[in-house]
């Protein structure tokens, strides 16, 4: 029987962007935590730290797009657990579909979402004197990158989108994923820290895509710190996604 | 032969007290006896011989099905046979099983043993073309609250790919009285509308084969009244249904054929008529004093849709008959 990937996931993508459009509490209180943060940073902390930059709020703008983003993905997890519970996710299940749309709808989606948060983030940013040399070419390179790490971390939610029992367990996974830019380049440069937890800021994802995104920005050249942040980017989204189907298919039997 | 297609020859009573295995004994030898004046094209209908093609196979054919979880057994060697077109009930306790034959049938469960084959195609090995063969409505109205009735229908409509989505949920919208509420966002509907909406998702596409699970739980009366109606208007349109139930009388409103899953095997299967001859009377009387109950209840808050549910049996009440003083004609 042929399958119909592309119509089928449209179709499903346009049943979840209703729902956005129809909610956008979704997105207000996604942006509501990294604007509190940001504006937390910049105007009661900020003063007393160093980055070496004109702007903190340029200094600090990527590592907020990257909260924004974890704050946003709860939601697939959201939205999948109420399918899953709901039976709405079962009625699909017995549909002549291609099964696999039902996830893919659900991560467009949360690509669609993050972006139109990402979008609001960025013009309170400007607002609060936020500025970028970045051409066409680096908007579009922080684009990419930002586009590549929600995929990658809603794949992330949608194991426990799928897996959870309670509406608080589909969601509570993503608070060490908020936490995480904060051991990181993200808000204060990582020399200021003390040995150990400078080796982990400096070797864990968020300090390489922040660092990047941040380059991309300020128009510096990016060197080799762009390819560290997409191997990051790549390989959370795969292992993601690996873990994602497993869970899938238990769920499915 | 048909004998064994009428009562499932099913000896499970291992774990039964003497007394059940004594009763499960007589009502089989009594089943077997009413077997005997059964019309010729009830008969006809109840053809269990398996055909390669499908063609001539039931809608609906389950042989020796097994289905444990962990170490609970819940399916212990089912055979079940949905003839096309008819209605067929699946009676049981909660815990008996019902879902999970369901489940097994719409591919979102693997059964551990036994063949389950649904308009001619393997549940196992030909998911797909049995996905494209059937719609199963859920124990809960799988409705998406978010969007319009109309939304549904059309999403239902573009993943069937039906040629002309929205004329198709426009059409279902007026056959489920649901036209007014089309543009209305399901999560005001009431229990009965979501149902209606529920089975109306359902029919999108046309599938030959249809399962409902407990398509009235946690539905007052009037609504269920609605369902039933919904339901036997399927059948006539030739569709195949088999639904669960744990109320006998749904089970007597809609049902050409009742099978009765107890222990996970079908203890019982036969017509209505074949069944109350079957039971005890006083579970008999019991039954009869449920539904009088609900004909006060419909009397009193003056269902208008109780007076058209249809029983094809003139002789079976309806609320028609109490009529209450000072109460809407």
């Amino acid at each position: 029987m042929t399958t119909h990937v592309v119509q089928d996931t449209a179709a499903l993508l346009g049943r979840s962007l209703r729902h956005i459009a129809r909610s956008p509490d979704t997105i207000i209180t996604t942006v509501v935590m990294p604007i509190a943060f940001m504006l937390l940073f910049v105007y009661v902390l900020g003063g007393a730290i160093e980055t070496g930059t004109d702007s903190y709020v340029t200094y600090l703008l990527p590592g907020i797009l990257l909260i924004t983003v974890a704050s946003g993905i709860s939601y697939t997890a959201y939205r999948l657990f109420l399918d899953t519970t709901s039976g709405i996710f079962e009625r699909f299940h017995a549909m002549p579909i291609a099964r696999s749309s039902v996830l893919w709808a659900h991560v467009l989606t949360s690509l669609v979402a993050n972006l139109i948060s990402l979008v609001v983030v960025v013009g309170v940013a400007l607002l609060m004197g936020f500025r970028s040399g970045a051409g066409v070419s680096g908007w579009l390179a922080v684009t990419g990158i930002l586009a590549l790490f929600t995929v990658a971390l809603t794949w992330i939610a949608v194991i426990p989108g799928l897996t959870a029992t309670s509406v608080d367990g589909a969601s509570v996974f993503s608070y060490p994923l908020i936490l995480l830019p904060f051991i990181s380049s993200a808000f204060v440069p990582t020399a200021t820290m003390p040995g150990p937890v400078r080796w982990f800021a400096e070797h864990q994802p968020v300090t390489a895509i922040v660092d990047a995104i941040r380059d991309l920005l300020t128009g510096q050249p990016v060197g080799t710190g762009i390819w560290t942040a997409l191997a990051w980017c790549v390989g959370i989204l795969v292992v993601a996604y690996v873990l994602a189907d497993l869970a899938y298919r238990r769920r499915i039997a | 032969m048909q004998r064994h297609g009428a009562v499932s020859t099913g000896t499970g009573t291992g774990t039964g007290t003497g007394i059940r295995r004594a009763c499960a004994r007589k009502i089989r030898s009594r089943a077997a006896l009413t077997l005997t004046q059964r019309q010729p094209s009830t008969l006809a209908a109840m053809s269990t011989a398996p055909t390669p093609h499908g063609v001539h196979e039931p809608a609906v054919l389950l042989r020796g099905l097994t289905k444990s979880y962990r170490d609970l057994t819940v399916l212990r060697g089912v055979d079940l046979d949905v003839a096309r077109g008819s209605i067929v009930a699946l009676l049981g306790s909660n815990g008996a099983g019902k879902t999970t034959v369901i489940k097994i049938l719409s591919t979102l469960l693997r059964a551990d043993g036994g063949t389950a084959r649904v308009n001619g195609f393997d549940v196992a090995t030909q998911g797909a073309e049995v996905r494209g063969s059937i719609s199963l409505t859920g124990q809960f109205a799988a409705v998406d609250e978010i969007l319009t009735g109309r939304e549904n229908l059309v999403l239902m409509a573009r993943l069937r790919h039906v040629t002309d989505p929205g004329v198709v949920a426009d059409d279902l919208l007026r056959r489920f009285s649901l036209a007014e509420a089309g543009t209305r966002r399901v999560a005001t509907y009431s229990g009965g509308m979501r149902r209606r909406l529920d089975l109306a998702m359902s029919l999108v596409g046309d599938p030959p084969v249809i399962f409902l699970d407990e398509p009235t739980t946690g539905l007052d009366p009037q609504a269920r009244i609605e369902v039933w109606r919904a339901v036997s208007e399927l059948a006539r349109g030739g569709t195949t249904v088999l639904l669960t139930t744990q109320h006998l009388d749904e089970a007597e409103q809609l049902a050409d054929r009742i099978a009765i899953l107890h222990e996970g095997r079908i203890t019982v299967n036969g017509t209505l008529a074949e069944l109350r001859r079957l039971l005890p009377p006083a579970e008999v009387e019991y039954v009869e004093k449920q539904p009088t109950l609900e004909d006060v209840f419909l009397a009193v808050v003056g269902a208008d849709a109780s007076g058209h549910a249809h029983r094809d049996d003139p002789g079976t009440r309806t609320s028609d008959d109490l009529t209450t003083p000072g109460e809407r004609p």
